[in-house]
């Protein structure tokens, strides 16, 4: 078997990958250990926002939301994209600051957003508590149920002509092509390391690290968030890459569901595998692998840091308190030191790397291929690529 | 204490018994309609234990409160058919305790009131231990479990007499009300109660968790009236009007007798039983049974008090039909079909094992049912597991596992050891029992395409025949993501598909959102 392009990980950004690239004419080979989307896609909020904390990170968040915006009419209804809009919560007069400063940063950008004081932001969100400053909305940003995105890109880039490997680990990841846990070989011109946090275990030295997060769903309460809702505190929080931090961010779901996050662990690095060995870790459909009692440790809930996650989302949000939570449950973002994925060349030849998302992959997803497609194929790039190849990450992590 | 307590369902004040539920109240007050599904159906009780959410309605702005659980009491106000109103009705309740701890002096702690529970809290206690048992049976002081169920004051049977006498001679904590979804750390669980929270401590845990019936779906399964077998016997045990009522029984195992003999003395008209397994599996059952007189005399009891009502082995339901709630069943038996008017189909198709309190511990779960030694001692040392939830037994089994696991656990094994010989019977029965009920193949084919399979989420058959694991299903359809978190479809699909369930976080039970801060 040969093929163009060989795709290893089936979550949103590799599904997203083969989509493009499908529809670019090559022929397309997607390998995935357990099912399309049970990874970091299945774990994460599904949001797509617009970020600011770098130009970078803005470029490629921006784009990627109006390439989600341009896709909406297309998106099947189990996918429950909808455009709900980010409101970026200010409890004082200084996380205010930072609300008209952001709104400055976005619309010199290009991007609508709407600075709403005290009043507005109680009437536009009425279940946040009393006395909060004021928020930014940012109307374009939207929500959407992952799993079943990376479905819908997978089933496209099939329907031109893709093959997918489901359940088939990967051992060996050249960049001649990937060998199966079987023994297979499967030829490609070109190769790309799609595995999200555990890309550096098909690919040694890749910079990326497991950053944990835990995530609560409700039952159904349409109505009670109507925006994707994040804390400002977040920038002071979340910005350390280092140590253990929560933030208040609630997001409405199609289903009228709610889902309460977030908190970021560095802590809980799992036990690394011999190279070239099957990620055990990973969530996969191998029964034996998720069976009572050999669920890995690093998977379970932490109750402290789920303690204060819960106690800084009730803060913000009181009536929140007595609604009936159906799961909770934790992921594994693929972290970067720069915070800015790792889109493009690999140390090894024809080895391509989208990995490094972090919390935004399924914002980023759409970006990442667009740009990875356009190095592949020597087509002009709407944003700059320089920030996000992957050896610039590289050089960085050999002089630290 | 008043006879009766008013409240008020949607417009209109109703009166019921001091003791009923809230359901009971929905029912009396002429609804048929407790809730709207994701797509939009009228949805009634199912499973009349607190398991499949369907009773769901607000009551005093709380919505998908359970109304099967939760006694009616005076003023209450209750909204059916909420749909997509229910975060105008408001969520603000009163500031309730948290977390106390109900039990500290507890050595023995056991999960479930039911016969293998009672059992081993009297001879737990009736050795010198402290013992707490706890049930999720919202009625105060009702131990009894599902089988025993409002038993105590008039004992349905001379076991059931038996042991409530033996219960009165020893002293035992009981908690009721109560539903476990986490254990923070070992030897400390979590409860949530109605309007609160509470917390439990143990040295050794004793799981009585039970069984819950299984449902094989069918075209109109999700119709209103349509419920379980032991489901419509738990909603009249709490008060729901069956009188005057044509009801078919239907599905599978001994409990179908039972439950029809209750209807009828309830006054319900059974129009009749319908048995999936055939004749010549039931006769070798009966062969089986001349070893047990007791049981041959429950079950001569049973056929008289049936007389005149038609028991059909080799018969099951291939559809129910009706428009928001059930008008008629249709009815297979070999190579005819016909149809059968009623207002009620009590149908359920034998029994699963509660096994997910023991796959939150870390229990081994083998085959649907947790795994003991002889002792009746789980995969962890001061975890013991008795009853159905070790695999379906009966009565019988689950009072003598019940009695070794409470003697293991109070260390007198040597006593515990003098059962076994009783258990090993009962065992032989148990494979007797399990063989004779298996679901027969056909039952396999009853769910159409559009037939709904997971009836939280609304996921059909044809949905899930796409996929090729209970992840992936879950991943692509939500069957199973909904509040019943799959208790009811996962032994469906497990059945239909042959897919096995996955690993089980907190809350092993949906939970308010504070009571997981703890």
């Amino acid at each position: 078997m040969t093929f163009d392009v060989v795709i290893v990980g089936a979550g949103i950004v590799g599904a997203a990958c083969a989509d493009e690239f499908a529809q670019a004419g090559l022929r397309v080979a997607v390998i995935e250990a357990g099912q399309i989307g049970g990874g970091a896609t299945a774990a994460g909020m599904g949001h797509i926002t617009v970020m600011d904390d770098s130009e970078a990170q803005f470029a490629l968040t921006n784009l990627s939301q109006q390439l989600w915006r341009a896709l909406a009419d297309e998106l099947p209804p189990d996918t429950e994209y909808i455009e709900c809009g980010t409101m970026w919560v200010a409890a004082d007069d200084e996380e205010m600051d930072e609300v008209r400063r952001k709104q400055a940063f976005y619309q010199q950008r290009g991007l609508p957003a709407e600075v709403l004081d005290a009043k507005a932001l109680a009437e536009a969100e009425p279940n946040l508590r009393a006395g909060l400053a004021g928020g930014l909305r940012v109307p374009q940003d939207g929500v959407t149920y992952p799993p079943c995105g990376a479905r819908f890109f997978i089933e496209r880039a099939q329907s031109r002509g893709a093959e997918v490997f489901l359940g088939k680990p990967v051992v060996e990841l050249t960049g001649k092509g990937a060998r199966l846990n079987d023994g297979t070989f499967i030829a490609a011109g070109l190769t790309v390391n799609a595995t999200g946090s555990w890309a550096p275990e098909l690919t040694p030295g890749v910079n990326v690290q497991k950053r944990k997060g835990h995530l609560v769903i409700t039952d159904r309460y349409p109505n009670f968030v109507r925006h994707q809702l994040i804390e400002l505190g977040y920038l002071k929080s979340a910005h350390s890459i280092s140590t253990d931090s929560v933030a208040f961010n609630a997001q409405p779901r199609k289903t009228g569901q709610i889902l309460i996050g977030s908190s970021r662990q560095y802590s809980s690095n799992p036990v690394a595998t011999a190279p070239g060995s099957v990620p055990t870790d990973k969530q996969s459909s191998n029964p034996v692998a998720t069976a009572l009692g050999s669920v890995p440790t690093d998977k379970q809930i932490d109750q402290p840091i789920l303690t204060r996650m819960i106690d800084r989302a009730i803060e913000y949000m009181p009536r929140l308190a007595k609604l009936s939570v159906l799961r909770t449950w934790t992921g594994f973002r693929a972290a970067t030191p720069d915070k800015l994925p790792l889109i493009g060349k690999s140390a090894i030849e024809n080895l391509y790397l989208a990995t490094g998302h972090e919390g935004l992959g399924i914002t980023t997803s759409l970006g990442t291929a667009k740009l990875l497609a356009d190095q592949v194929l020597k087509r002009t790039p709407k944003i700059p690529i320089e920030p996000y190849l992957p050896l610039r990450s590289m050089q960085e992590d050999g002089h630290a | 204490m008043p006879e009766t307590v008013s409240l008020q369902i949607n417009d209109q004040t109703v009166t019921v018994p001091t003791g009923s539920m809230v359901s009971t109240a929905v029912a009396a007050a002429g609804e048929q309609t407790f809730r709207r599904s994701v797509t939009g159906e009228a949805r009634a009780p199912l499973c009349g234990m607190g398991i499949c959410f369907e009773c769901r309605v607000t009551i005093n702005g709380q919505a998908h409160s359970r109304s099967c659980q939760i006694p009616a009491s005076d003023g209450q106000h209750v909204v059916t058919d909420c749909g997509l109103r229910i975060a105008d009705c408001g969520l603000d309740a009163a500031e309730v305790p948290k977390f106390q701890i109900l039990n500290p002096k507890s050595q023995i702690l056991i999960i479930g009131a039911g016969p293998a529970g009672i059992a081993a809290a009297i001879r737990a206690a009736e050795s010198g231990k402290q013992v707490c048992v706890i049930d999720d049976n919202p009625v105060p002081a009702s131990p009894g479990g599902q089988i025993w169920r409002a038993d105590q004051a008039q004992p349905s049977s001379p076991e059931a007499r038996e042991w409530f006498a033996r219960l009165r001679q020893v002293n035992v904590q009981f908690i009721h009300g109560a539903r476990i979804f986490a254990q923070p750390e070992t030897g400390c669980l979590l409860a949530e109660t109605v309007d609160g929270s509470c917390e439990l401590r143990f040295e050794k845990l004793i799981l009585a968790t039970g069984a819950r019936e299984r449902f094989v779906p069918f075209p109109g399964w999700t119709l209103p009236g349509v419920t379980g077998a032991g489901g419509l016997q738990a909603l009249a045990k709490s008060g729901w009007p069956v009188a005057g009522k044509r009801i078919v029984v239907a599905g599978s195992g001994p409990l179908l007798m039972a439950v029809a003999a209750y209807l009828k003395k309830r006054g319900a008209e059974v129009l009749l039983i319908a048995e999936q397994a055939g004749w010549n599996r039931l006769l070798r059952f009966g062969v089986a049974l001349l070893g047990q007189p007791s049981k041959i005399a429950q079950a001569i009891g049973l056929k008289k008090q049936l007389a005149g009502v038609p028991y059909l082995p080799g018969c099951w339901p291939i559809a129910a039909k009706g428009d928001g709630k059930l008008e008629a069943v249709t009815m297979r038996r070999g190579d005819k079909t016909w149809e059968v008017e009623c207002d009620y189909l009590a149908c359920g198709f034998y029994l699963v094992p509660n096994t997910e309190l023991a796959g939150l511990l870390g229990c081994e779960v083998s085959g649907g049912a947790v795994t003991v030694n002889d002792f009746q001692q789980t995969s962890l040392s001061n975890v013991f597991c008795a009853g159905e939830a070790t695999g379906i037994g009966g009565l019988e089994l689950s009072l003598v596992e019940g009695q070794i696991a409470g003697l293991a656990a109070a260390g007198r094994e040597d006593e515990a050891q003098g059962l076994f010989a009783e258990r090993a019977k009962q065992l032989r029965f148990a494979e007797a029992l399990n063989q004779t009920f298996a679901l027969r193949e056909e039952l396999k084919t009853l769910p159409t395409a559009e037939t709904l399979i997971c009836r939280c989420e609304d996921v059909s058959f044809e949905r899930l025949q796409r996929q090729t694991s209970w992840r992936e299903a879950k991943l692509q359809t939500r069957c199973g993501m909904g509040p019943c978190q799959g208790r009811i479809c996962g032994a469906a699909t497990d059945f239909l598909f042959g897919w096995g369930m996955e690993s089980i976080r907190p809350p092993v039970f949906p939970a308010r959102l504070e009571n997981l801060t703890r």
